[in-house]
């Protein structure tokens, strides 16, 4: 365990939430323990009106230092309309 | 477990050989040392103008890690995966390989203002990682667009 990033599913959410005012953060932690890979849905009315690109950028600028300490991010992000269509 | 997903979502490309080798004409500069704090912030302006070179160095241009034929990270893989099922024109395609070049891996994350890799341009245009292209690969964007530039083998062939 002495090769984790230090980086938790929990410290992601939180900081999505307070950077982008997210709505609704789920952060699914993929690396098996080293804390390498995560997934991410963020949905937040930042996201209006953006291309996918500026979504990613807008999210990867305010994760920018732990992005650079982990293998894998994917995250997936949607308006609040768009994610409450895909609820139904 | 990423490329699992990939590989059970998608066939595996049915032209093997669709994508040529990396080339590796550009050199990417080594340059001075550079206290490693700073390496990350700091592009220079050789590495600038060898990206510059490389991105325009055919109309689809792919960074990546590894080689179209032995993709090293499964998001590499799945990106090259996309580009073969969208039929990309193998003669309008070049990959670089940011494994061989720890100058072109740090410096292309600056360059595009985007922290990981793979990387796809076209014309020159950043076009986003593996999770949009897959995105639009899905919504049928990718195909729209590759389509207008002209980047796709033509159908008669």
């Amino acid at each position: 365990m002495a090769d984790t990033s230090g980086i938790t599913a929990d410290s992601l959410k939180n900081k999505l939430t307070e950077a982008l005012q997210a709505q609704h953060v789920e952060v699914e932690d993929l690396s098996g323990g080293c804390g390498q890979a995560f997934q991410a849905v963020i949905v937040s009315p930042q996201f209006e009106s953006k291309t996918m690109l500026a979504r990613h950028r807008l999210v990867n600028s305010a994760l920018k230092a732990e992005i650079a300490a982990i293998h894998a991010w994917t995250p997936k992000c949607y308006t609040p309309e768009q994610w409450q269509a895909l609820q139904q | 477990m990423f490329s699992r997903a990939v590989a059970s979502a998608f066939r595996p490309v049915s032209r093997p050989t669709f994508l040529r080798p990396v080339r590796s004409a550009i050199q990417f500069p080594s340059g001075p040392s550079i206290p490693s704090v700073l390496h990350a912030r700091l592009l220079s302006n050789e590495t600038r103008t060898a990206i510059d070179k490389a991105v325009s160095s055919a109309p689809v241009v792919l960074f990546m890690k590894g080689t179209p034929e032995t993709p090293q990270c499964g998001f590499s893989r799945a990106t090259i995966q996309i580009l073969g099922l969208q039929g990309v024109d193998p003669k309008k395609f070049v990959a670089f390989n940011v494994l061989e070049d720890a100058e072109l891996r740090s410096g292309v994350k600056e360059y595009s203002e985007w922290p990981t890799i793979p990387q796809l341009y076209l014309e020159k245009e950043f076009i986003g990682g593996c999770d949009i292209l897959m995105s639009m690969h899905q919504n049928g964007e990718l195909a729209k667009l590759l389509e207008t530039k002209g980047v796709l083998v033509a159908a008669d062939e």
